[in-house]
């Protein structure tokens, strides 16, 4: 795979295949496209188009202790949100949840982006041969295939009580007590995350950097400037898709997440998807699913702000 | 190309180095932990969760796998191979048949495309909900209609690990399996179909005879995907297994329960399974690539 020459070339392509379109459609009959989609279609129509609008639905339902009924309620919401203008400034628990997540979005944002751009920066850039990427970046990639609970787990014999980390400190006196925040803590689940999610930033802001012409960074250093102003020049600008690709996945995941919130925070720390959890454990279906509403409501908001930014498919 | 790659040999920048050292410590980060934990599997009978070693034996793993433990590992461990499995199967042929969906116009597509993307960026615990919701109401309104003919039981309900559980499955591995396929699908030159259809090929001969042999090694990294995906879920299975467990939520299940190593030895096996799917795959992928080029090498 050549990839400069390639990104020149499949605009073209994409020039021309839309070209002839029409003509190839004549030896295929109209349906066959629809018999195609149909599988995939119909999996997301009923595993998850209706699933929301079964959720939607329910969270206009009544509840009591043993059963839900249908109905046409907002009182779910109302729970949700209660105390929320009433308590202003303070913060209702809805806020004061999703503040906290907000700020986990916001430090592993920040901290997935930095490494996941350097990381690609060094594989796109200063790897010199295909296969060598290929295999740094497989040994990249290899973590994700195993299970996020494991790789949660896997930090406790290192940050816990009596952890690696701690017998180091200690030994080499730097601390004369076990540290207590490293393990269940905010730190645990922002280390986890971006140890989980880091992958997500490197793969798509990698696949910009190596559809980038590198005669465009060579004119930049003919043109004279240093590395640092092709940098922020050049490389920076044409990376922006994969950047948004990549922030879209870090930010959603980490907005929803519950599981690494549960099991690093040592299930004291809040979050949306820990609170949907509970109410599902109590049978509470309606709230749990208002709940679910608000989450996605955010969520979708998030992704409409950013998407307004870049269109994913013409960058695959 | 050659010449640049000449000049560009001359002298590595110092950046090099310093990134190079990042890039060493950020494998050290992913790596370190799933090593340590990997290690701490075989601690002695009376070791504990965290280091020193006390001893090297299989104590943990006989335990785990003996049934003397606190839950029944093989039925959790069988259960999600066997998903694991139909999702990978599915999963290939349904991102093929959408994939080649997506080369011809059809209305719609730009709705589905859209809806796959949704489907991977909806939080899990929503979509997870969603099912069991879904499930929930069918069997409240449908089950009686269908037990007053006779077809099911009138009490019981249709949350499963082939029915809820699948769809949840497939609702997070299909996106994946599509956006591979349309960046193969981007590189895919047409004139090759165009060339088989000048000579004659039908449809399906031209999609067997020439597409297929073309994609199939990135079908193989569907499949590992589609595998993995399964093989490692627990957020969108969280609602939807019935009253059946995946191994995943086993695991999750003794992060608050089990204080000795047994589940690092549980962590450890998952693990030993992931890799075995993952280098076998990649291993038939490096034979079929070889040869291939060996055939074409024989033709020439």
């Amino acid at each position: 795979m050549d990839a400069p020459a390639r990104t020149g070339a499949s605009n073209a392509e994409k020039g021309a295949s839309r070209a002839t379109d029409k003509q190839r459609t004549s030896w295929t009959a109209w349906w066959v496209a629809y018999a195609q989609a149909a599988p995939m279609a119909l999996v997301f129509l009923l595993f998850f188009i209706l699933p929301l609008l079964a959720t939607f639905v329910v969270s206009f339902w009544n509840y009591t202790e043993y059963s839900i009924e249908p109905a046409f309620v907002t009182t779910n919401y109302q729970d949700v949100f209660y105390g929320c203008v009433a308590r202003l400034p303070g913060l209702c628990t809805t806020f004061a949840t999703y503040l906290s997540t907000l700020k986990f979005v916001a430090i592993v944002w920040a901290a997935t982006l930095a490494i996941g751009f350097t990381i690609a920066y060094f594989l796109a850039f200063h790897v010199r041969t295909l296969p060598m990427q290929i295999a740094l970046f497989m040994v990249c990639t290899i973590p994700f295939w195993t299970s996020n609970v494991i790789r949660m787990i896997s930090w406790i014999p290192l940050l816990g009580r009596n952890g690696l980390v701690n017998e180091i400190l200690l030994s080499v006196g730097l601390i004369s007590s076990p540290l207590e925040w490293l393990l269940y803590s905010d730190f645990a689940v922002a280390l986890a995350l971006v140890h989980l999610y880091t992958l997500f930033m490197v793969v798509p802001i990698f696949n910009s950097m190596m559809r980038i012409d590198r005669s465009l960074i060579e004119a930049a250093y003919d043109g004279g400037a240093s590395g640092w102003q092709t940098l922020t020049n050049v490389i920076i600008p044409l990376v922006k898709p994969g950047i948004l690709i990549g922030s879209i996945f870090v930010v959603t995941i980490v907005t929803g997440d519950y599981l690494t919130i549960g099991i690093m925070g040592g299930q004291q720390i809040a979050s949306v998807g820990k609170v949907i959890q509970t109410q599902i454990n109590f049978l509470q279906f309606p709230i749990a699913a208002a709940n679910a509403i608000v989450l996605l409501a955010v969520v979708l908001l998030t992704i409409w702000g950013m998407l307004r930014l870049v269109d994913i498919r013409k960058e695959l | 190309m050659a010449a640049k790659t000449v000049a560009r040999e001359e002298k590595r920048p110092r950046s090099f180095y310093a990134l190079a050292l990042f890039f060493a410590l950020f494998v050290v980060f992913l790596y370190g932990p799933v090593v340590t934990i990997l290690t701490l599997s075989f601690q002695g009978p009376s070791g504990g969760l965290t280091f020193p070693m006390n001893g090297f034996s299989f104590y943990w793993f006989e335990r785990l796998w003996g049934g003397g433990g606190t839950v029944d590992i093989g039925t959790a461990f069988r259960r999600s191979f066997a998903l694991g499995l139909t999702v990978m199967v599915l999963t290939v042929v349904i991102s093929v048949s959408a994939g080649l969906a997506f080369r011809k116009k059809f209305f719609g597509s730009t709705a589905l495309f859209y809806v796959a993307i949704a489907s991977l960026i909806v939080p899990s615990i929503v979509v997870s909900l969603g099912i069991a919701l879904e499930f929930r109401i069918v069997d409240d309104v449908l089950r009686p209609a269908l037990a007053s003919i006779g077809l099911v039981s009138p009490r019981g309900n249709s949350l499963g690990l082939f029915t809820s559980g699948l769809g949840a499955h497939l609702s997070w591995t299909l996106p994946f399996g599509l956006l591979i396929m349309f960046a193969v699908f981007n590189r895919l030159d047409k004139s090759y179909e165009e060339a088989a259809r000048d000579l004659g090929a039908s449809n399906w001969q031209s999609f067997r005879y020439v597409i297929l042999p073309m994609i199939a090694p990135f079908l193989i990294g569907i499949a590992l995907f589609g595998f993995t995906l399964s093989w490692d879920e627990i957020a969108r299975s969280s609602q939807t297994m019935g009253s059946t467990n995946t191994l995943p939520l086993e695991l999750a299940a003794l992060t608050t329960t089990v204080t000795t190593p047994e589940i690092y030895a549980l962590g450890t096996s998952v693990t030993a399974v992931s890799f075995t799917v993952i280098f076998g795959t990649l291993a038939a992928f490096f034979l079929l690539q070889r040869r291939r080029r060996r055939r074409a090498m024989t033709e020439d």
